[in-house]
Order: C-alpha cells, then sequence, then structure tokens
C-alpha cells in the first residue's frame, strides 16, 4: 500500500481488458504516475513510434497518494509520446477522475492499439469494459460526459473524454475530466482521438489503503496545517487563483505580448485576477463567481465563471449562459496578451470552448497569435482564414477561430496544427514560439531568464510546470533570485526539475509546493507507501525519472540542438521594462546545465550519469 | 514630486475610493521611499510581501532606504503565486 498494485491492460484492436500486477520493483524506484508509467511507457514502446499509430500506446496514471486524504491527493496523468512535439509527454490534471479510478482498484490503466471504431472504457470496480461510443462520437466533452452519466444512470460516475478536437486530430487536443479539469499539454488528446477511444467512464467505491493509518492522517493534517497558515496556499490561491500573475508579470516585463513582439500587455489590467473580481457596471455581477477545489484540496485555486448575458458571444446562445470554468492566469494570457485581445468575456468564452472541445489552451492561444502575425505581416490572408480578418486585438477573430479549431473546420484546421507546423506551412518557421514543437506559456525569458533554460530543456517541450523558477525569481519562493542575470540559473532549474518530477509522480498537485517542501511531502508518503521514502529518495527518484524522460527523448531522435528557444528570444531585445535590452543568455545557462547534470556538451547522460541515477 | 502606486490582490483595497485599474497618482516629498509610502496608506506590512519600483524588485531591508524618484511606479503585492 498505498499502491493498489494493479493494472488495467486495455487492448484497443482486440477489445479485452485484463487487470495485471503492479511490478512493485519499479514502484519502488519511480514511484507513480509520472515516473512509474514512463518507465512502463519506455519499456513497452519503440521511442521511433509514430505518435498516431495504433503501436503508441497511452497511460493513464495514479500516484501512490491519489485517492488518499492528502491535501490534493487527487491527480492523474496521462503519459504517452506527444502528438504535438514527438517528445514524451505527461500532462496532469486535478478534479475527480484520479481519485475514482484509484478507488475502482487501479494504480494506472495502459491503453494498446487501435479500436475498430469509437468506443469507451467503462470500469465499475474490477468490472472493465470497452462500449460501443458511436453515440458520443462527434460530441464535446460536456455532452460526452452527460451523456454516459444518464445512460448508465449514474451521477457519480467520472468521465474524462475527448472533444470533437480529439476526434479531428487538432494536434494540441487535451484530455478534459469533470467539465473543466485537463490533461492538457503536448497532445494527449490527439493521441486518445487516434486509438478512437472517446472517453473513460469510472465509478470506484473500494477504498484506497495506507501503510500506517495513524501516522499517515497525523502526517496529512501536518500539511494540511503548512498549506493553511501559509499566506500563499491559505489565502493569496484561493481568492485571486493563479489570475494574480497577470499584472505581476506584466510589471516585471516578462509578459510574452503578441506573439513575444513585445514583454508589456497595455491590456493586461483588463483580463487579470483584480478585473475577473470587479462588478461590471451593466449588471452589478463580476466575471468571477466563485473558487472551486480538486478532490480533497485544501487550497481550491479553482475559478468558476459566467460571461455577461449581453456580451456578443453568448447573447444569442443561452447554453453558454452558464457558470463553467474560468480563466486560470496561463489560458488568460495565452488567449489574451499573447493575440492582444483585451476583451475578458470574449477570452472566458475561448476557455469555454477549450474546456468543451478538449483544446489546450496555451497552445491553442499561442498559435493564433503566431497566425496573427502571419496575417499582418501579409504571409496569409482571407483567403486561407476564409475570410477572418486575424488582426492582433481582435476578440471576434479570436473566438472565431477558437470554434473553428474546437469542430476542425475551415481554418481551424491549420490552426489545429500548432504553431510550429503552422509557421513552417507558411514559410516563416521563425514566428513560432515553440520549444521541440510545444508553445511556451505565460513568462517571456527575457524578462525571467532562467525560464529560457526551463524551456529549453523541458522534455515534453516548452513548459513552465516541469521547473518553475519563477517562484524564485519573481515571487521569492523559497527564496528571491534576479529575474535578469544568468548567475545560479543552472542549478535552480536543476533543482526545480528534480523536485517537480517527484512531486509529479506522487499524486499531489505542483501547487502545494509554494508552501511545501519535499520535507513537508516525504512524511505523507513514507507513512502511506511501504518502502522508505525520504527527502533524499524522492531527489533521487526526480533525477532518475527526468535522467529517464531524456533518454527516451534522444533515442526518439531528440538533440542537445533542440534545446534551443526560438529566434526572437535570443536576438530580439525586450523593448520595454526591466528586461529592456536583454535577451535571453541560454548559452550562458546550457552547458554548466549540462555540466551539472552529469551530460557531455551535447546533452547526453555520461554512462557514469545513468549509473549514478540507476538506470 | 509625483509617483504612481499600484496595489495589487487584497491590498487594493487600501487605495483611495475611485481609484481605477489598481492604482492612484501621489504627490510625496523628494526621497520618500516605499517604507513611507506604505504608512502614509496604512498597508499592514505584513501583507507587503512583493515589492517593485518601475518593475525592479525592491528586497525587504532596502524599503525603508531606496529613494523613489519623480515619476516612478511603486507597484505592491501580498503574498501570491501563479502557475
Ligand atoms: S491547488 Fe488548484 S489545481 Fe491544485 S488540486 Fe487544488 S484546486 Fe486543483
Amino acid at each position: 500500500m498505498s499502491w493498489t498494485r494493479t493494472i488495467l491492460r486495455v487492448d484497443l484492436t482486440n477489445g479485452t481488458c485484463a487487470p495485471e500486477p503492479l511490478n512493485m520493483g519499479w514502484a519502488m524506484k519511480y514511484l507513480g504516475q509520472r515516473g512509474l508509467a514512463t518507465k512502463y511507457f519506455v519499456e513497452e514502446t519503440d521511442p521511433k513510434v509514430d505518435p498516431l499509430s495504433p503501436d503508441n500506446k497511452m497511460i493513464m496514471a495514479t500516484g501512490p497518494l491519489t485517492g488518499t486524504c492528502a491535501s490534493t491527493a487527487g491527480r492523474y496523468s496521462v503519459i504517452t509520446k506527444g502528438a504535438l512535439t514527438g517528445a514524451i509527454a505527461c500532462s496532469n490534471s486535478g478534479g475527480f477522475f484520479g481519485n475514482e479510478m484509484k478507488n475502482a482498484g487501479y494504480d494506472m490503466i495502459i491503453f494498446e492499439g487501435r479500436a475498430p471504431n469509437p468506443v469507451y472504457l467503462l470500469i465499475q470496480n474490477d468490472d472493465a469494459r470497452l462500449l460501443d461510443a458511436s453515440e458520443f462520437w462527434g460530441k464535446s466533452v460536456w455532452d460526452t460526459e452527460e451523456g454516459i452519466k444518464a445512460k448508465h444512470q449514474d451521477p457519480l460516475i467520472r468521465v474524462a473524454s475527448i472533444g470533437v478536437s480529439g476526434e479531428k486530430g487538432c494536434k494540441f487536443a487535451c484530455v478534459v475530466n469533470d467539465m473543466h479539469r485537463a490533461a492538457g499539454r503536448s497532445g494527449v488528446g490527439t493521441v486518445m482521438g487516434s486509438k478512437n477511444l472517446k472517453a473513460v467512464a469510472i465509478r470506484g467505491t473500494l477504498g484506497v489503503a495506507v501503510d500506517d493509518a495513524p501516522r499517515f492522517l497525523a502526517a496529512a493534517d501536518a500539511g494540511k496545517k503548512v498549506l493553511a497558515d501559509n499566506a500563499v496556499t491559505g489565502q493569496g490561491l484561493p481568492t485571486f487563483g493563479t489570475q494574480v500573475l497577470m499584472n505581476v508579470i506584466n510589471e516585471t516585463g516578462a509578459l510574452p505580448t503578441r506573439n513575444s513582439r513585445e514583454v508589456q500587455f497595455d491590456g493586461a489590467k483588463d483580463i487579470s485576477a483584480e478585473a475577473m473580481a470587479e462588478k461590471r457596471v451593466s449588471d452589478g455581477k463580476a466575471n468571477l463567481i466563485t473558487n472551486a477545489a480538486c478532490f480533497a484540496c485544501t487550497i481550491a485555486c479553482g475559478r468558476v465563471s459566467a460571461i455577461e448575458r449581453t456580451h456578443y458571444t453568448v447573447a444569442e446562445r443561452p447554453q453558454y449562459q452558464v457558470a463553467s470554468g474560468g480563466l486560470e492566469y496561463e489560458a488568460a494570457w495565452a488567449l489574451g496578451a499573447a493575440t492582444g485581445v483585451n476583451d475578458l468575456d470574449a477570452l472566458t468564452f475561448a476557455n469555454f470552448i477549450c474546456n468543451e472541445q478538449g483544446m489546450d489552451p496555451i497552445s491553442l492561444g499561442a498559435t493564433v497569435g503566431a497566425a496573427m502575425e502571419l496575417f499582418e505581416s501579409g504571409a496569409i490572408g482571407t483567403a486561407e482564414t476564409g475570410g477572418i480578418e486575424l488582426r492582433f486585438g481582435s476578440a471576434e477573430a479570436l473566438t472565431q477561430v477558437t470554434e473553428l479549431v474546437g469542430l476542425g473546420e475551415g481554418f481551424g484546421v491549420d490552426v489545429g496544427l500548432g504553431s510550429k507546423r503552422l509557421c513552417e506551412k507558411y514559410g516563416n518557421p521563425d514566428l513560432s514560439m515553440t520549444v521541440k514543437g510545444q508553445e511556451f506559456p505565460a513568462y517571456d525569458p527575457r524578462g525571467i531568464q532562467g525560464m529560457g533554460l526551463t524551456y529549453a530543456t523541458a522534455n515534453r517541450g516548452a513548459c513552465h510546470l516541469r521547473s518553475y523558477t519563477v517562484a524564485s525569481e519573481i515571487l521569492g519562493v523559497p527564496e528571491k533570485t534576479d529575474p535578469l542575470t544568468t548567475d545560479g540559473k543552472a542549478a535552480l532549474v536543476k533543482a526545480f526539475q528534480d523536485a517537480t518530477a517527484a512531486v509529479d509522480s506522487s499524486g499531489l498537485c505542483v501547487f502545494t509546493t509554494f508552501a511545501w517542501t519535499l520535507d513537508d511531502i516525504a512524511p505523507q508518503i513514507d507513512a502511506a507507501c511501504e518502502g522508505s521514502w525520504s527527502t533524499d529518495t524522492l531527489l533521487e527518484v526526480g533525477e532518475r525519472i527526468w535522467t529517464l524522460e531524456r533518454q527516451y527523448n534522444l533515442d526518439a531522435g531528440f538533440t542537445g540542438k533542440d534545446d534551443s528557444l526560438p529566434k526572437r528570444l535570443l536576438k530580439d531585445a525586450a523593448k520595454t521594462g526591466p528586461a529592456k535590452g536583454l535577451v535571453n543568455g541560454l548559452d550562458k545557462m546550457l552547458p554548466e546545465y549540462y555540466q551539472l547534470r552529469g551530460w557531455t556538451a551535447d546533452g547526453v547522460p555520461t554512462n557514469e550519469t545513468l549509473q549514478r541515477v540507476a538506470l | 514630486m509625483r509617483i504612481t502606486v499600484k496595489l495589487y490582490a487584497l491590498l487594493g483595497r487600501y487605495l483611495p475610493p475611485g481609484s481605477k485599474d489598481n492604482q492612484t497618482e501621489l504627490e510625496v516629498d523628494d526621497g520618500t521611499t516605499p517604507a513611507a509610502v506604505m504608512r502614509r496608506l496604512a498597508l499592514p506590512p505584513e501583507q507587503c510581501h512583493l515589492v517593485l519600483i518601475n518593475g525592479l524588485y525592491v528586497p525587504p531591508g532596502e524599503r525603508d532606504r531606496q529613494a523613489l524618484a519623480d515619476g516612478d511606479a511603486l507597484a505592491i503585492w501580498p503574498p501570491v503565486a501563479g502557475g
């Protein structure tokens, strides 16, 4: 315990579902979720596999703490080879689905092959069946989730599904559970769609056992007290959500704006957490209705929003005049600053559509931003966009294109390629703000230098959640470093990467680490699980996972040359703000980073390193 | 001299009534420090976590030493985080 010690293997080609024992030797080395599923994935698939071929596999995995009463312990991840990137993909989601999977008795579900016709997987504890999904194919995430619950007459079934975008091959489709929680990045939903798997529906009632219950309850309680007493996790995140960063990052001159042509957005104030909380003059209501929590979470950073009923996006469409998943910082940045749009309700609508049709709002917004630059530079015109005047700042263009991508229609097919393929298709590869094919998120590496190294080396392509040095460089957690210098950033990035890999493998939410260190997490894992789990063990596990992912990418054909950044960030200096005159100093950080990792000058782990991390 | 003061998140309530976009202009004496402005606006010190002048971080020990200049923007946040 606290693993269920059981995996469900689903052969979609032959329509079979079979339980098998978890490899406990691997669990002791890779913990769970991100680490353990990556180990299974690497062992079972050819690294050269086409992400959309039946030979690619997709794993849904919980961590050992998932389903326990530790705070935030409801997470699961989707691990596969990413459709967007061709690199190892691991996308993490909250909500309630992960808890349900664990309670049905499974640590992970491995999907292999491709179903001849659309199917969904229904799990009720040890009863697992593939069922015909033809009635749900072509439907949105929202309709699918409601439809499955109605069909089986059980509102407590938890559903993770893809929308139409994932069926139609949009490269950044995600897997959405509980209506608006997503395993968002790298195109894991695209892989699910390629397997003709519409949804996974689970009802689990078996409970989750821990190793030493009294000690675990004490450790979990102590952890909750730390979260409650901390000003960020106890007050800041529940009240303002992640969106409170909009004005912070804009003020520090690190808000990538209009496809990263600028680093500050004059409209940031209109799309910020403060703007979401402000009552409108017209109807006296605010965009933000309330906050919300995932399973077992005592932070509750989630946003629930509603759009003003007279807004052009919903005035004639009552189905969107509802309270639904509101803007998080990343989504607000991508849909707003990256496109130059400052209409809060238009961004909220685009976010609703991302949830409804299962799209990653970061990749979507960043790709629309790139398309707007292609349009304004004349590389594409209304002939390509189907008549849409795709200019920076146009809310109408943003929402129109978002709906087209969601349905895989018209110019939405082009935008659904993601920014790299789109910019290549139209002859301007340098306009794509991506690393390893993945759009980078809401922090400009000219204003936050460590994030340049973070994006360049992230194993799943550009990503902030692999080493969130913003915590240190801007927010001062655990200690303040200067965002404008490259000094010390190689060690900072490595430390964040290793610790985060361990947290991502535990079943806990990474947002706990604004208050918790591994010293708070290790006792909870140690009490819940067999084996001995200290902070040092977790750091070792984290480094092992990082190296395993790296090795997979190298075997897949990536090289050190892919640890780079778009030219714009390396050549075009920031024009305003504290970083004015600066580019990202990746060349100063990368060699030191390779050295700290024990990799060659070309970014390949040496044999000694592989031995040291026990790979 | 005049400076712009920006107060965000829960500190917004300390702005003068009628302030827009979480900011206000203040007339202050030459050589005024961030700490002096914080006292003048009655900001609880423990809520002043992130203090920036023109986007540049002012460490806690510098807040009663660093002098503001005419036209500066002083921005302050309570403990916040995101992702
Ligand atoms: S902190 Fe936010 S994202 Fe993390 S588990 Fe809690 S509500 Fe979900």
